[in-house]
């Protein structure tokens, strides 16, 4: 598409945002994966419209405020990206545009105070455990709260699991293959820490030793997807020299895909700016563990006894964002009795979207029903995801529907399929 | 202009607000269809999700005299969908129920939003499909299928939309609702029908369709066959069509085409090859294989340099997948293309082919073909580059030297993307001045207000045809936008 942008104006990243206008041929196929789009059936509510109204904005022609419901509405999942002939970088454009949307709209006092809540607790475990303790206690008031405070309490599990402290090393079982070090996911740690624990151990299990430094915090991915460039930078420099002081390393692995796709993001955050060397090395050792593990080479699990049917649930942030979708797979297809399942629309989001359940519960709720309707048509008995945000929201809404079927990531399942033949 | 706003809140009496769009923020999306040089404002779009609610529009418009345009899902190639600037957009997105599906009798209704690919997926269960299949199936929708009589890869075998469209009910531009053909594969009288499809949205809006179903083709050889000129895959075309073969489908790409498909896509096209053919056999197991002992010949004697077979149904979508994709693909090469859509006898494939590239090399500019070989159906992709001062002007003027030699060579200005905006220009180059005033005098009879989709198609009247230089009368009005 034709612009009249003046890249110079925004910055550092203002070339990315007009490259990726120009190559918008407006041609529609990125409407049919666009999980708006889906659920609302108008234009301003898909990506080719959504590009339309950025390039609106930055050219001048509409205010921030008025394109802000259509923009605010977009889950970032990037599947557009994946089905676009023309190579459109959606990534490129929304956010360095979120990032100067939020600088240049008008006050949403509510929203402003929501957004301050979830990056002032979500990022810092301690914090986020006490809040979860307190929402778990308070829970039989939640009737009486607005619908945007009642959905983050609906997602919530019924106890809040133990805290569980990791080693800084976590030893190779055997003769040591490789060395890594691991990014535990700040939500994920406190919500799931069997998820991480599980992680440590399939990783020892195929001989890789794991680090996992003290002090790494937040990848920064929720700041930057609210559009707060600022806060993300100091999660973002903070991690930079954390991994880079953790020795010699293979690989950084992540097991939360929203993490794995927001370390990946630093050269986009830092591009033009003095980290960006730092920022590209680092992107260069980051690896989703399961793509890791494949590329490795997985040890054979003994698996079980009797046929398992697992369906493997596409979390966007691996497969659009990090376009990992046949690693995973061909991990659980080498388990012994493992029958892996593929759900329709595996490219479209199932709502969870970093916050975006907290933000937009109506279309995170219809999004979430129509995976979890699509993933209990393949007549499977478990889900396996790679995300922690979705391993929330789809085990919630399989709930919901009265299904009995669990949820894991697909570490998980790997752990319990080595764990059997021990 | 203050006076129609005001006018559109009266559409409130049949939209509640969340369905009836009139803000700049919700209006500038729908200025486009699947060619961004035309832009153009509506005044409002409502989001229709009855049939009712379609017929109140088109009352409420003949009684106001506004002008409206159904839109399907806006991929158009040739401005179609480019709403009527100040008029009604009537988005039908949501209008998209299957009504009801017949397996005995091979026949599905559906409503004008349900989209392409979805008919089939409906069908599947049946081991039935809709046959139809524009490049952009998996999102253009049936309405705008019969508005254009799309066509696709496979029509080379079973024919356009027309062909497998057995009953309409619309509502005509001033209201009335009608009832042409109905689910039989016969009827009497006009084929009023066939004279609904193609009309691009002149003749109103169509309210639930009958369409035909076949079996599934119980086996497919996908074929790939990558020569080293344009001028010999010309001639296994014209080869195996003089066999006597029939193949499902018969596709060229060229060099430019191929590269772009490769980038977006990695179909496994060989990207060195200067043109590649596509070929499909379909139908009964033992037919199609004795079919593909004669193809591989052909294809052998041809000189084909590389032959790829697909062993699977992936193999089979992933040659599939470069081909439909090639359009949108180009855009990894220019930003800025136009998409033509000309037909020639295909005998005289090689020889319009070569004439395009003399007027390639004339006019400086890049032309990518991919096209629809069997039906000498040509789809030359004019790559520009729109900051170039000028360039979209050169463009438009090659787009239209190649036109007027389709038309020369005895062929048609459009094989499947329809009139619309882009080609109005070039109708009377085809058509004489009493067969054009014919034209007119049937939209009036139908559409005496001038109303449903004006400006596209049909020259004259009410909204004058664009020029090839300089700025569009609507343009000059601030009405009409191209960038």
């Amino acid at each position: 598409m034709l612009h009249k942008i003046q890249a110079e104006k925004f910055g550092s990243r203002g070339e990315g945002m007009a490259h990726a206008v120009e190559a918008c041929v407006h041609c529609g196929f990125c409407l049919p994966t666009c999980p708006t789009y889906l659920t609302m059936g108008e234009e301003m509510d898909s990506p080719r419209g959504r590009i339309f109204l950025m390039k609106e904005v930055l050219e001048g022609n509409l205010s921030v405020d008025q394109a802000a419901p259509y923009v605010d509405r977009c889950l970032g999942c990037l599947a557009c990206e994946t089905s676009c002939p023309s190579g459109v970088r959606y990534g490129h454009l929304i956010s360095p545009y979120r990032a100067y949307a939020q600088k240049n709209r008008k006050n949403n006092l509510f929203q402003k105070t929501f957004r301050w809540l979830l990056m002032e607790s979500l990022p810092h475990p301690g914090r986020f455990r006490f809040l979860l303790q307190m929402a778990v206690f308070s829970r039989p008031l939640q009737g009486l709260l607005p619908r945007m405070l009642r959905s983050p309490l609906s997602l919530l599990p019924k106890t809040i699991p133990k805290e569980d402290d990791l080693p800084e090393i976590f030893p190779a079982k055997g003769d040591q293959r490789a060395r890594v070090a691991l990014l535990t996911g700040c939500a994920q740690q406190v919500l799931a820490p069997e998820i991480n624990r599980a992680t440590l151990r399939v990783l020892s299990e195929n001989g890789v030793e794991v680090v996992i430094p003290k002090s790494q915090g937040c990848c920064g991915a929720l700041a930057m997807h609210l559009g707060e460039v600022e806060r993300a930078k100091i999660s973002a420099r903070k991690n930079l020299e954390v991994f880079e002081n953790a020795g010699p390393l293979d690989a950084i692995v992540t097991n939360a895909a929203g993490c794995g796709s927001g370390l990946s993001e630093y050269r986009d955050l830092f591009h033009g700016e003095p980290e960006e060397e730092r920022a590209k090395n680092l992107f260069a050792l980051v690896q989703d563990v399961s793509l890791f593990l494949h590329n490795l080479g997985l040890k054979k699990p003994s698996g079980w006894p009797e046929p398992r049917k697992i369906a493997y649930h596409d979390a966007c942030h691996l497969s659009h964002a990090q376009g990992v979708r046949e690693a995973p797979r061909e991990l659980l297809r080498s388990i012994p009795n493992l029958i892996l399942m593929e759900p329709l629309e595996w490219e479209v989001c199932c709502g969870s979207a970093g916050t975006y359940n907290l933000e937009h519960p109506e279309t995170a709720d219809l999004l979430g029903q129509r995976k979890a309707k699509n993933l209990a048509d393949t007549g499977a008995d478990a889900v396996a995801t790679g995300n922690i945000g979705c391993l929330v929201q789809v085990r919630n809404q399989l709930e919901k529907t009265g299904s009995n079927i669990h949820v894991f990531h697909t570490m998980q399942i790997l752990e319990e399929a080595y764990r059997n033949g021990a | 202009m203050k006076d129609r706003a005001a006018l559109i809140k009266d559409l409130g009496r049949i939209f509640p607000p969340d369905r009836l769009l009139d803000s700049s923020a919700q209006l500038a999306p729908y200025e486009s269809d699947g060619l961004t040089c035309f832009r153009s404002r509506p005044s409002a779009v409502v989001l229709a999700e009855t049939q009712e609610e379609v017929i109140q529009t088109v009352r409420w418009c003949y009684q106001h005299s506004v002008p409206f345009m159904a839109r399907g899902s806006g991929t158009s190639l040739s401005g179609g969908s480019v709403p009527v600037a100040d008029g009604v957009v009537i988005a039908l997105n949501r209008l998209s129920r299957i009504v009801q599906l017949d397996p005995v009798e091979r026949t599905v209704t559906v409503e004008p939003g349900v989209v392409n690919l979805k008919v089939s997926e409906v069908a599947a269960p049946y081991n039935l499909y809709y046959a139809p299949d524009p490049s952009s199936q998996q999102i253009c929708t049936i309405g705008g299928n019969l508005a254009f009589n799309s066509g696709g890869a496979h029509c080379l075998k079973y024919g356009m939309t027309s062909n497998h469209v057995l009953g309409i009910k619309a509502v005509l531009p001033d209201g009335e609702v009608v009832h042409f053909g109905g689910p039989s594969l016969e009827s009497a009288g006009p084929d009023l029908t066939g004279f609904y499809c193609g009309n691009e949205g002149l003749f109103g809006v169509a309210l639930e369709v009958v369409l035909r179903l076949l079996p599934k083709p119980e086996f497919f050889r996908t074929v790939m066959a990558a020569y080293d000129s344009m001028e010999a895959a010309g001639n296994a075309v014209t080869r195996i069509v003089s066999s006597g073969l029939l193949p499902g489908a018969l596709e060229i790409m060229d060099r430019l085409a191929i590269k772009a498909a490769e980038a977006a896509v990695q179909a496994g096209y060989p990207k060195d090859a200067a043109a590649i053919l596509i070929v499909e056999l379909d139908g009964e197991k033992d037919a199609v294989e004795s079919d593909y002992i004669r193809l591989s010949a052909l294809i052998n004697e041809t000189g084909a340099n590389t032959v790829i077979v697909a062993r699977d149904t992936v193999e089979r979508m992933k040659i599939w997948k470069g081909r439909k994709s090639a359009f949108s693909a180009v855009g990894r090469l220019s930003a800025d293309f136009i998409v033509q859509d000309g037909v020639v006898p295909r005998a005289r494939l090689g020889e319009a082919l070569a004439e395009i590239e003399r007027l390639s090399n004339i006019y400086n500019l890049r032309v990518a073909n991919v096209f629809h070989a069997g039906d000498g159906n040509l789809h030359p992709l004019i790559l520009y580059d729109g900051r170039e001062e000028g360039a979209l002007e050169r463009a438009e003027e090659l787009a239209g030297k190649i036109i007027k030699l389709c038309i020369s060579m005895g062929g048609s200005i459009t094989g499947e993307h329809g009139v619309g905006l882009e080609k109005k220009a070039y109708l009377p180059e085809m058509f004489s001045p009493v067969d054009i005033e014919t034209m007119e005098r049937v939209r009036a009879q139908i559409d005496p207000k001038f109303i449903s989709n004006t400006g596209k198609m049909l020259p004259g009247g009410e909204a004058p045809a664009l020029v090839i230089r300089g700025l569009h009368p609507l343009e000059k009005e601030g009405i009409l936008s191209r960038e």
